[in-house]
């Protein structure tokens, strides 16, 4: 009892004996709590780091990205004088897509500034139409022949300058020689706008067109099915070949020394820098095999030996996850073990197996490097219309585009980034999807 | 999650009694616990005995575990657990909103079912109360206090030429007793014990039994127990749960002879449980 | 016919020898199922094998070797003159053939009769090579059925068959990954002995100076090029360093606030926001870098009299930390969780607060599976190839400041291989060399990872 007294009088300094400790943890609290605030400011200060971070990457790219879907036109009212477009009649296809529409152009675009005449000046006014303008009366043309001879009213892209010009992404104010504008062609252009010939509409080229050297006529739709194609390919390829692997190193394999290294391997090839894949693609599928460069094939199968250990990985867990009494149910009314495993595991691992599969697609939707080594890098104009023609892919198109010195293809880089977060978006949330639609709790 | 960073500690001092009987160190007063919406304990009534051996009794599930953690407050731990009447220590209720959570366990100190010694040398484990609650302000002191309190958990002998050496590759019996060191290090006023035997074997436990008997003039001890011989042995004070409920507390003598509800007749003598 | 083309004839036959199977099987039983060995559908499946697997196979092996042979054949029937040339000449002159013979125009202004001969002959061996493929790809199937047909008999055990067949492919598929591991580490291995023929080995991995531009002419000075891998490496390292400094931190406090201190809500929105960050493509991320950080630390460095590079090291390397933060927090996420309970409340227990129970015991509890995530995460900033391409440099500067230009590995590698190159030049081989390099020392740091988190999992399992 006379111990009890002391404890609960408190006693000071530590407790050489087993006098009881009230009293000084009670003086370290204050500082003890001053240390948990500040650790934990600490986490909360990464947290915010990382999402400022995020925040800050989203926000750079779609506000960059935003002007890329809008394009500046000029509505041209250009006469389609039968001489310079089909001068025999004959109305043929071949003839009308090799008419000179440019002169064409030239003759209603210089008819509408009278006032500049030497030479140096109708150049500068010429470059502020783009160069795909012609195709756009020649597509009118072809579509609708009896137009020729009439005078009609088409809209054409002005120049990428131009349209950076309207969009106030350059300064006017600055000193004429620090920008690509000149002044002339300001005030040209504030003409046009004055006449309500200029016109900013969603730009379409952007997902129709392929690639370009000049930034208003530069398209997504090459890259896009280059990745259609690449994706393609590697599902064909990596799905079935995982699967397979994953049900007999889960489901039938031996512990052996051999199947321990095919493990080993498997994990280590997930963290294999993908880099050294297309090396291996470069050496193997180009060089020694004679594939074509540049091709989704070829891409594409690199790509899938890099996703195999992904979908290994989460095939043999969703396999796992597979309770035993299924499999023992199964043997026990005679199945084979083939049949057990088509019959019941499969079907009730397949959901975790397509999400395990649609995460390493996305991985590979977004991967570049190892592209790059196989050629998918080529400038490529004609959009592929199947896995062997030579395409690039989206990401390496970002790549390229990035690459590119004109400040118009900084917005279509930056729309380029988000059309495939916005691919990468749809498939992870559609993982998720499965995942919660299917998860089964055993 | 809920425990309270409150800085306040004003409200922890404890007052000289006088609303609580002399010689009563813990008394729990209509304790109901709720884990989400299943309660666990329903209005339990209890006083704990100053220096004492309280053991509490009862079928797995009846709640004896929860009234003991919520004694030091270790099921604010648990997210949804949530625990309404008063439990006071020395006369002051150990739930309110001023009571710092931090101090109350270096006053009530903790024992585990299964031996928990952290992943470092015998020597740090026994230090790291003294150490975080900054009980010492010199190495011989620090060595004086490990030293007492491995002696206290009669593991001294054991030990004393492996200080150095990790914890967790001490026998079972004796990291339990390694950890009742590092409880008893940080001079607790009263020492929870949640079976600690469940994992030893007999000679372990005895020697564990014996400790308890001897930690009794210093601490106050509430120990849970499965094994009804281990409370006869050691505590002076029984109470037995049953579904959540208190059935019955007395003097441990008197409970294993002559209880008084059937129902802890019938546990006692192996009719359920 | 084209491949894809044939794969589908191939398919078509397989899914008639299905049919063909099972009613054939169906009529040798009089149609009762249980006169059969096995279920009819078996018997579909064994005609199908019968009929897929050997074209699927010649399908492949065409694939693989039609171009080599082609251009053999082609080579063989140039001109002696023609077929001396130095190996970088004649497969430009095979590349001009073969765009003459898709109609596609050459880099040759003029078309001499003998190149266009050779065009038609190209073209020639060219439709020959898919007509006698379309020829031994429909004989092999037919014949696969037919021989097929000729063995169903209802005693016949074509489960067995089956899924015997089943089992061998499984296995062949479960090698892949192996092949795969071989496949790098042979093709590596190949193509920089070839580079070392060239360029000693100590010259290599020791030398001081790299500068790979290999002359056109031979008498140019520096014809040879200075292959010396030290910049880069350390340029790596200097990187990989500046990125595991933002990394290592952040995603180990965040991982520790999340598991610890993160009421469930916070949590639930926090950790996939996370997960975004490791979902972006690495392009974007040095697209960021490029466009947006380096620009700010140049400027910022203007600001405070520092000249900072626009392709400043620290640049790209924050930016790759950023791109590793998710990769850490949730490794070491996974490593705390793993740390038992039991420990948590031992140290609650004693009176400690949270941070010094995370500090002191949790943290040295889980440091092996920390050490174990951060090599992880140095492997994979080894690696990483389009942010530093995009934002670093591709002067190799030996330099140990953070505000400067250096290059890496990866850097290299891209750089020495992007664009048309003949394929037995220093150069290109030397991005091999860097490539084995690379993926020798990811693969020992990832062992080593692999190996303690494992040992780690296993001690609290």
């Amino acid at each position: 009892m006379t111990d009890a007294a002391t404890t609960m009088n408190g006693n000071t300094g530590g407790g050489l004996t087993t006098r009881n400790s009230g009293e000084a943890v009670r003086k370290s609290l204050k500082r003890r709590y001053a240390a948990e605030k500040r650790f934990q400011m600490y986490g909360i200060l990464a947290i915010f780091f990382a999402i400022c971070m995020l925040g800050l990457l989203f926000t750079t790219i779609i506000g960059k990205a935003v002007p890329a879907f809008t394009q500046t036109m000029i509505n041209l009212e250009v006469t389609l004088y039968p001489q310079d477009i089909d001068p025999d009649g004959t109305r043929d296809p071949q003839v009308l897509s090799r008419a000179n529409y440019r002169t064409i152009i030239r003759q209603a675009f210089f008819d509408l500034f009278p006032d500049v005449t030497s030479r140096r000046d109708k150049r500068q006014l010429f470059e502020m139409i783009s160069p795909g303008a012609v195709f756009e009366i020649r597509d009118q043309v072809l579509k609708n022949p009896d137009l020729i001879g009439e005078r009609v009213t088409i809209q054409m892209p002005l120049s990428d300058d131009i349209d950076q010009l309207n969009k106030g992404q350059i300064d006017r104010n600055l000193p004429e020689a620090e920008r690509r504008v000149k002044d002339k062609q300001i005030a040209w252009f504030e003409r046009l706008e004055n006449r309500g010939l200029v016109e900013t509409v969603f730009n379409t080229t952007f997902f129709t067109a392929g690639d370009s050297r000049e930034p208003e006529l530069a398209g997504i739709r090459g890259a896009a099915m280059g990745s259609l194609f690449t994706m393609l390919v590697t599902l064909l390829v990596s799905f079935p070949l995982a699967v397979s692997a994953a049900i007999y190193l889960e489901e039938f394999a031996p512990v052996n020394k051999w199947t321990q290294t095919i493990e080993v391997n498997i994990n280590n090839l997930a963290a294999v820098p993908s880099i050294v894949f297309g090396l291996l693609g470069l050496a193997v599928f180009i060089n020694f095999f004679g594939m074509p460069r540049s091709a989704p094939v070829v891409g594409g199968l690199v790509l899938a030996l890099m996703t195999l250990p992904t979908i290994i990985i989460a095939a043999r867990s969703a396999l796992k996850s597979v309770p035993p009494s299924i499999r023992e149910a199964a043997y026990g009314l005679g199945a084979s073990p083939l049949q057990v495993i088509t019959h019941h595991v499969l079907p009730l691992a397949m959901p975790g197996i397509l999400t395990g599969t649609i995460i390493g697609m996305a991985q590979a939707l977004g991967e570049t490097a190892p592209l790059l080594m196989i050629g998918m890098v080529a400038f490529i104009v004609d959009i592929p219309q199947g896995p062997l023609d030579p395409s690039t892919v989206l990401p390496v198109q970002i790549y390229i585009w990035a690459d590119s010195p004109e400040r118009a293809f900084v917005e279509r880089t930056s729309a380029a980034i988000c059309v495939l977060l916005a691919f990468l978006v749809f498939m992870n949330v559609s993982a998720v999807f499965l995942r919660k639609r299917f998860e089964r709790k055993w | 999650m809920n425990q309270s960073i409150s800085q306040d500690t004003t409200g922890a001092t404890p007052v000289t009694q006088s609303d609580a009987a002399p010689g009563i160190k813990i008394k729990a007063d209509k304790v109901k616990v709720f884990y989400g919406e299943k309660q666990a304990l329903f209005d339990v009534d209890l006083d704990i005995n100053e220096n004492e051996v309280t053991s509490l009794i009862g079928p797995s599930g009846c709640g004896k575990s929860t009234f003991l953690r919520s004694l030091n407050r270790m099921n604010d731990t648990i997210d949804i657990c949530r625990v309404e009447g008063s439990i006071a220590l020395d006369g002051e209720d150990i739930y309110d909103k001023n009571v710092d959570v931090v101090h109350l366990r270096a006053r009530v100190g903790m024992v585990f079912q299964k031996p928990n010694p952290f992943p470092k040398s015998i020597f740090d484990n026994v230090a790291y109360g003294p150490r975080i609650h900054g009980l010492v302000d010199n190495k011989s002191d620090l060595d004086q206090i490990v030293q007492t309190s491995l002696e206290k958990a009669g593991l001294w002998n054991e030990v004393k030429d492996r200080l150095d050496q990790p914890g967790t590759g001490l026998s079972g019996g004796q990291q339990q007793r390694l950890c009742i060191a590092r409880a008893v290090a940080v001079s607790p006023e009263v020492i929870l014990m949640d079976e600690p035997c469940s994992a030893l074997d007999p000679i372990a436990t005895a020697k564990i039994e014996e400790l308890i008997d001897e930690l009794r003039s210093n601490f106050t001890i509430v120990i849970v127990t499965h094994s009804m011989q281990q409370a006869a042995r050691v505590s002076q004070k029984t109470a037995f749960f049953h579904l959540g409920y208190l059935v019955e507390v007395d003097e441990t003598e008197k409970m294993f002879t002559n209880p008084t509800d059937e129902r802890t007749q019938g546990y006692i003598t192996g009719r359920f449980g | 016919m084209s491949f894809p083309v044939l794969f589908g004839v191939l398919a078509l036959l397989t899914i008639f020898g299905y049919f063909l199977g099972r009613s054939r099987a169906l009529a040798t039983a009089g149609g009762h199922v249980r006169n059969l060995h096995s279920l009819p559908n078996y018997y579909g499946y064994y005609i199908g094998l019968w009929c897929a697997v050997p074209g699927f196979l010649l399908l492949l092996a065409w694939m693989g070797f039609e171009t080599s042979i082609l251009d053999g054949m082609l080579v063989a029937s140039l001109p002696a003159d023609k077929q001396n040339l130095p190996a970088a000449e004649l497969s430009l002159l095979i590349n001009d053939v073969k765009n003459l013979s898709h109609g596609d125009v050459t880099s040759r202004e003029v078309v001499d009769v003998a190149l266009q001969d050779a065009a038609d002959f190209y073209a020639h061996i060219k439709s020959m090579s898919k007509m006698l493929l379309t020829g031994i790809l429909v004989v092999l199937a037919c014949g696969g059925i037919l021989l097929a047909r000729q063995r169903i008999a209802p005693e016949l055990r074509a489960r067995n068959s089956v899924e015997k067949a089943a089992m061998v492919i499984m296995i062949i598929c479960s090698t892949i990954a192996v092949l795969t591991t071989l496949g790098i580490i042979l093709s590596l291995l190949f193509e920089s002995l070839r580079f070392f023929e060239k360029v000693h080995p100590l010259d290599f991995v020791f030398g001081l100076e790299w500068s790979p531009q290999t002359a056109i002419r031979k008498d140019q000075v520096g014809a040879t090029g200075l292959f010396g891998a030290i910049p880069l490496l350390a340029g790596t390292m200097l990187i990989s360093l500046i990125a595991m400094c933002v990394a290592a931190p952040v995603g180990l406090m965040a991982a520790i606030y999340m598991s610890e201190y993160a009421p469930s809500k916070v949590r639930g929105t926090v950790k996939p926001m996370l997960e975004i960050l490791a979902g972006i493509p690495t392009v974007v991320y040095g697209f960021f870098a490029a466009l947006t950080v380096a620009p700010f630390f140049r400027d910022w460095g203007l600001d405070f009299g520092l000249t900072i590079s626009s392709e400043s090291a620290l640049a790209a390397g924050m930016v790759m930390g950023i791109m590793i933060i998710p990769f850490v927090s949730s490794l070491s996420d996974d490593v705390m969780s793993a740390v038992p309970q039991s420990l948590r409340e031992g140290s609650y227990g004693l009176g400690a607060t949270k941070s010094e129970t995370i500090r002191q015991v949790i943290l040295p509890a889980a440091l092996p599976g920390i050490v174990g995530s951060l090599l992880l995460a140095v492997s994979r900033a080894i690696g990483e190839t389009m942010i530093v391409v995009m934002a670093a440099g591709l002067a190799a500067n030996l330099t140990a400041n953070p505000f400067e230009a250096v290059t890496t590995v990866t850097v290299q590698i891209v750089t020495l291989l992007v664009g048309d190159q003949e394929f037995d030049s220093a150069k290109t081989l030397a991005a091999f060399a860097l490539g084995l390099i690379l993926f020798c020392v990811t693969l020992v740091l990832n062992i080593i990872a692999l190996t303690i988190v494992n040992k780690y999992r296993e001690q609290y399992d």
